[in-house]
């Protein structure tokens, strides 16, 4: 197979995979979960497998429809796309194994459209990290929103389906209404929407255009959640736990930093950027959203919405990073998105296998529920010092690039923000982890409950070890990134 | 060469005009069968006739081998073909489609009648599309709209006779006020062939009588085409009309009126009457915002499906509009190509609620409950087409709201107010295509959940059909394009620099 | 005098506005339907009076004849005309199913019993 057709095999795997999924439904559950999991890692070994020619500098691309004239609809591989896929698809395999734990432990209705959607919003995820150009992630960002609304409002009452209002509302809104005026105007200025290396922009736009085009991509990019466009985020978490974990801490999310990242890299260029007046206001408003998140999170009671304030406030250190318009910045941003990405799904898995064990949500509830679930409480651990960035966790060393891009800018704003809400995180982390190991347990009549089932508890695990193996072995992930900002 | 290859435009009417009295004439059962074939004969000969369009230019045709001005001129050129299209595209996926819903909605004894009226209404509009000449094209929009107030009084909702009597008084008022124009042009002009009028007229262009003309045609077709603030007709008759008839009457009804305004504005007026292309554009646009910030407002509150859709097409004509008062090349083609695919998701739409209806009696959002797990496939159609009617990329919609916004940055500081016009009505039609989604897959489903009919395989067929077009037209929209850039450039030549 | 030499002008402005009136303002459906009659007679009176020549006689070759009138309005609003009736026959039928369906042609009563 050549890389093209193992690009196009990529994205059509998951849909096709999708029908395989619906049709084994009817022969069973345990068929259904089997082409999930086949699926899963068919796409993970299609993905995998383009890793290697890209380190050596290979960028395989493809076309498939030219829609109209200079826009079509081509996909390209590049380190970023490839680190997105890469994790997303190996993410998808264990959050299916835990999937399979998590919805049969809490009986939910609907677990076919379940599994099915899942499977088309990865085919859309893998669309939007191998996009070529603008118009091709726009298409597969919509794609995504649509595919995710379903999963949302999987509960489907009535506060579930308010949310999910809310959710694609945001979500919509912000996509129709800015970010695709954005690509408009970037089309109509540079003739093109192709992201290349270095930038398209350079000397298309003077003024102060450059920085409201900007704020049109970073707002219009609804998906990363910079305030005041984060309200969807929490509004999502009325999914269930695997949904928030994969879509909601990975493969949503991080495709609009993802985004972020790739328009700042590629479209504008960051050299252009950082000479243009009237773009320095992004690391502020990042910075803001990463204290004010903070903030947020430290006075929520619910633990999936403070694991939802955690992420708004991690998502904003990439685009952060991303503004210092530093290479190194960058690199941090890049492996960024990968120590999240592990540190945050294990802290949903980590939820989930709580809700399903012991059916509780709340802060409170869990005064010395590390004893009864000393595994998923262990992984819990690891993923919030993931969060705080303490080594030996993958969180330490995104946080050490991005700070590293912040010296070399003497951005002290940057500095700043990353001690104060290094402090935020551990003033709201560390009390849980606290509580959960050494507070007595409350509640009347004991709880009785173990572990979650096992192929959740497996999975959590394994995230957890990923966190940390992170931290020893990031060499490959660093060597493709720093390809990202190398001249071209 | 087929002898008959060169008989297209005249076969075009001819077809579905002399099948209607055959119609009657045949037996009962055969009634729909042979409506239907004349509908796919017309639709083939439309097709021909664009690929003959498309390699070698316009067709001229001479009725009768008298030469313009003198005989009736036929003219088909990449706008008519585009109308031409639509009109028997839709109609025919309608009536295809449509049997089980017409023979519910008007009755098996009165169906023949129904059909016959149907063909008239459709050569009526393939007639206005194919003539050059002013009052061919007045008899025509006649034929054509007394055949269309058969149609949509055909339903069992007796709410439609009040509706199509207004739809009657207004209709009529406006072709009258064109028939006016057209008076007043022939008795300065002599002629009625609109390339000879184009070069006649420019000897009188400044008496009053022309310009009095220029205002009766401007609003009397403005009054056919529902453009705001004279759509008031629209709402209730494609509320009450049966279904299948409100999806080829939504799909094209409006357009080939808007289709005659453009052709007399641009190809007669503009650059004969000094100030004229001022004035249409400065009139229309803001009556076109308009159009489209009310239009899609009432959408978002309105409770009957089919009257919130009846709005969103006020609010549809306007982005047309909107796109033909920039008078530039970007504008024109967004505007023919909108025509074109607001066709195609708006007839998709309503020949879903045609499958819908009869498992959600009453089809207001509340009846709408359910829908999404009783008819999965036609609702997921339904949801395909209402992307394409947003301006989801990847649909037929988003190619026009595209080149519409392009070409009104192309006007710099003025047309990013535009722009937000266009992105906010593209967000209210978020709202209101949402609200149908909702209630359709979370709302309470009916108290007695209707007999659970299922969608007749042909209506599904249809429906997937446009909804697929809606998808192919999104990612390859090289046919309408190309008809709609090349209809562009025609109607701007004929405006002075 | 130029105002009142064309009062054949005159006589279709003041049919066409009292057609309009009537459709716009009399409730009674049979009323507008007489309403939109005149407002298209008014129409065929101007198609009319624009084919007529002073002293012009029917176009028939002849030898005494030395001018004639044009045909063609005549023949245009004979179409136009059977396009009237057409419309009148056609809003009459529906005026006729209104009464059966809701009793009564007034349209305020109509749209009142549609409230309800």
């Amino acid at each position: 197979m050549s890389a093209q057709q193992t690009i196009l095999v990529a994205v059509a795997l998951p849909l096709f995979g999708a029908l395989g999924i619906a049709l084994a439904a009817r022969i069973g559950a345990n068929f259904r979960e089997a082409a999930t999991l086949l699926t899963a890692a068919a796409l993970a070994y299609c993905v995998w497998s383009l890793a290697p020619s890209l380190l050596e500098g290979a960028r395989p691309a493809v076309s498939v429809a030219e829609v109209l004239p200079g826009i079509e609809i081509a996909f390209a591989v590049e380190p970023l796309g490839m680190l997105f896929a890469a994790l997303a698809s190996l993410l998808w395999i264990i959050n299916s194994l835990y999937s399979v734990g998590y919805m049969r432990g809490n009986r939910e209705p609907h677990q076919t459209r379940f599994y099915v959607m899942f499977a088309v919003s990865l085919a859309a995820t893998i669309g939007i990290a191998f996009a070529a150009n603008l118009f091709t992630l726009f298409l597969f960002y919509e794609a995504l929103t649509f595919a995710t609304y379903p999963l949302v409002a999987h509960k489907g009452d009535k506060s579930t389906v308010a949310s999910a209002r809310v959710y694609i509302g945001v979500l919509l809104t912000t996509s129709i209404g800015l970010f695709l005026p954005a690509i408009i105007w970037t089309y109509a200025a540079a003739g093109t929407t192709d992201f290349a290396a270095g930038g398209i922009l350079e000397g298309k736009l003077h003024g102060p255009a450059v920085g409201l085009l900007l704020a049109l991509f970073v707002l219009g990019i609804g998906k990363a959640a910079v305030m005041p466009v984060h309200r969807w985020l929490p509004a999502a978490m009325v999914a269930p736990t695997p949904v928030s974990a994969l879509l909601h801490a990975v493969a949503v999310v991080k495709a609009g930093v993802f985004t972020v990242t790739k328009v700042i890299v590629y479209i504008f260029g960051i050299d252009y950027l950082f000479a243009s007046p009237g773009t320095g206001w992004l690391v502020y408003a990042a910075a803001f959203t990463i204290i004010a998140a903070s903030v947020v999170a430290f006075r929520q009671q619910n633990l999936k919405r403070l694991l939802a304030y955690s992420t708004v406030a991690q998502l904003s250190y990439v685009v952060m990073a991303a503004a210092i318009l530093k290479p190194l910045a960058e690199i941090g941003a890049a492996i960024h998105i990968v120590a999240h990405a592990f540190g945050k799904i294990t802290l949903f898995f980590a939820a989930g296998a709580i809700y399903t064990a012991a059916k509780k949500t709340e802060l409170h509830e869990l005064r010395g529920i590390g004893r009864r679930m000393p595994v998923t409480m262990a992984a819990f651990t690891i993923g919030a010092l993931s969060m705080i960035g303490v080594p030996p966790t993958g969180g330490f060393v995104s946080k050490w690039y991005i700070l590293a891009g912040a010296f070399e800018a003497d951005n002290y704003v940057a500095l700043f923000t990353i001690v104060a809400s290094t402090a935020l995180n551990a003033a709201y982390f560390l009390p849980i982890v606290y509580m959960a190991w050494f507070a007595p347990e409350s509640g009347k009549p004991p709880p009785t409950h173990g572990e979650a089932p096992w192929p959740s508890v497996l999975a959590l695990s394994l995230t957890a070890a990923l966190t940390i193996a992170f931290f020893l072995f990031n060499g490959p992930v660093l060597e493709l990134e720093r390809q990202v900002v190398a001249a071209p | 060469m087929n002898p008959l290859a060169a008989q297209m435009p005249a076969l075009q009417v001819i077809v579905p005009m002399l099948m209607a009295p055959f119609v009657l004439l045949l037996p009962r059962g055969l009634s729909w069968a042979a409506a239907a074939a004349a509908s796919l004969l017309a639709f083939g000969i439309a097709a021909q006739l664009t690929a003959t369009v498309i390699d070698s230019g316009p067709v001229a045709y001479q009725m009768g081998s008298w030469p313009a001005p003198y005989g009736i001129e036929l003219s088909v050129d990449a706008l008519s073909a585009l109308l031409l299209l639509v009109v028997t595209g839709a109609s025919s996926l309608a009536l295809v489609g449509g049997r089980a819903s017409l023979a519910a909605a008007v009755g098996e004894d009165r169906e023949h009648y129904f059909y016959a009226a149907w063909l008239l209404a459709l050569a009526g509009l393939a007639g206005i599309a194919v003539s050059a000449d002013a009052f061919n094209i007045f008899v025509f929009m006649e034929i054509s709209s007394l055949a269309s107030y058969v149609l949509v009084a055909g339903g069992p909702d007796r709410r439609a006779l009040p509706a199509v009597f207004k739809y009657l008084i207004m209709g009529t008022v406006g072709a009258t006020f064109y028939l006016i124009g057209i008076g007043l042009i022939y008795m300065m002009t002599g002629t009625l062939n609109l390339a000879d009028m184009e070069l006649r007229i420019a000897e009188v262009a400044d008496k009053e009588p022309i310009l009095a003309a220029a205002g009766f045609i401007t609003v009397g077709l403005a009054l056919k085409a529902a453009i705001f603030p004279l759509h008031v007709w629209l709402p209730n008759a494609y509320t009450y009309a049966p279904h299948i008839a409100t999806a080829f009457l939504a799909a094209c009804a409006t357009k080939v009126s808007l289709y005659v305004l453009l052709r007399f504005d641009f190809f007669v007026f503009q650059q004969n009457l000094s100030g004229h292309a001022f004035q249409f554009a400065a009139y229309l646009m803001p009556l076109a915002i308009l159009g489209i910030l009310v239009g899609s407002g009432v959408a978002m509150f309105e409770r009957n499906v089919k009257r919130l859709l009846a709005f969103s097409s006020v609010a549809q004509i306007g982005y047309i509009m909107l796109g033909a008062s920039l008078v530039s090349i970007g504008g024109l083609t967004a505007a023919t190509l909108h025509l074109f695919n607001h066709a195609l998701a708006k007839g998709g739409l309503f020949l879903a609620i045609a499958a819908l209806a009869p498992l959600a009696a009453g089809l207001r959002l509340k009846d709408m409950g359910g829908m999404a797990r009783q008819a999965p496939w036609t609702f997921a159609a339904f949801v395909v087409a209402g992307l394409s009617l947003i301006g989801i990329p990847g649909t037929a919609g988003f190619v026009s709201k595209w080149y519409l916004v392009s070409a009104a940055m192309a006007l710099g500081a003025p047309g990013i107010a535009l722009i937000g016009v266009v992105v906010l009505g593209s967000l209210m039609a978020v709202v209101y295509v949402w609200r149908i989604v909702e209630s359709a897959c979370f709302g309470e489903p009916p108290e007695n959940p209707a007999r659970s009919a299922a969608v007749p395989r042909p209506l599904g067929a249809a429906i997937w059909t446009a909804a697929l077009a809606n998808v192919y037209f999104g990612i390859a929209p090289g046919l309408p394009l190309r008809l709609s850039s090349s209809a562009a450039a025609t109607l701007l030549g004929h405006v002075p620099a | 005098m130029q105002v009142l030499g064309i009062y054949y002008y005159w006589v279709f402005a003041i049919l066409l506005m009292i057609g309009f009136y009537a459709v716009i303002a009399k409730l009674n459906l049979v009323k507008k339907l007489i309403g939109l009659t005149l407002f298209q007679a008014a129409v065929f009176l101007l198609y009319i009076a624009m084919g007529k020549m002073e002293g012009g006689t029917a176009p028939i070759y002849g030898a005494s004849a030395e001018a004639f009138s044009s045909p063609l309005p005549q023949v245009l609003i004979l179409t136009a005309i059977v396009v009237g009736i057409s419309t009148t026959a056609l809003g009459l039928g529906i005026v006729v199913r209104i009464k059966e369906e809701y009793g009564s042609i007034q349209e305020d009563e109509i749209q009142e019993i549609d409230r309800r």
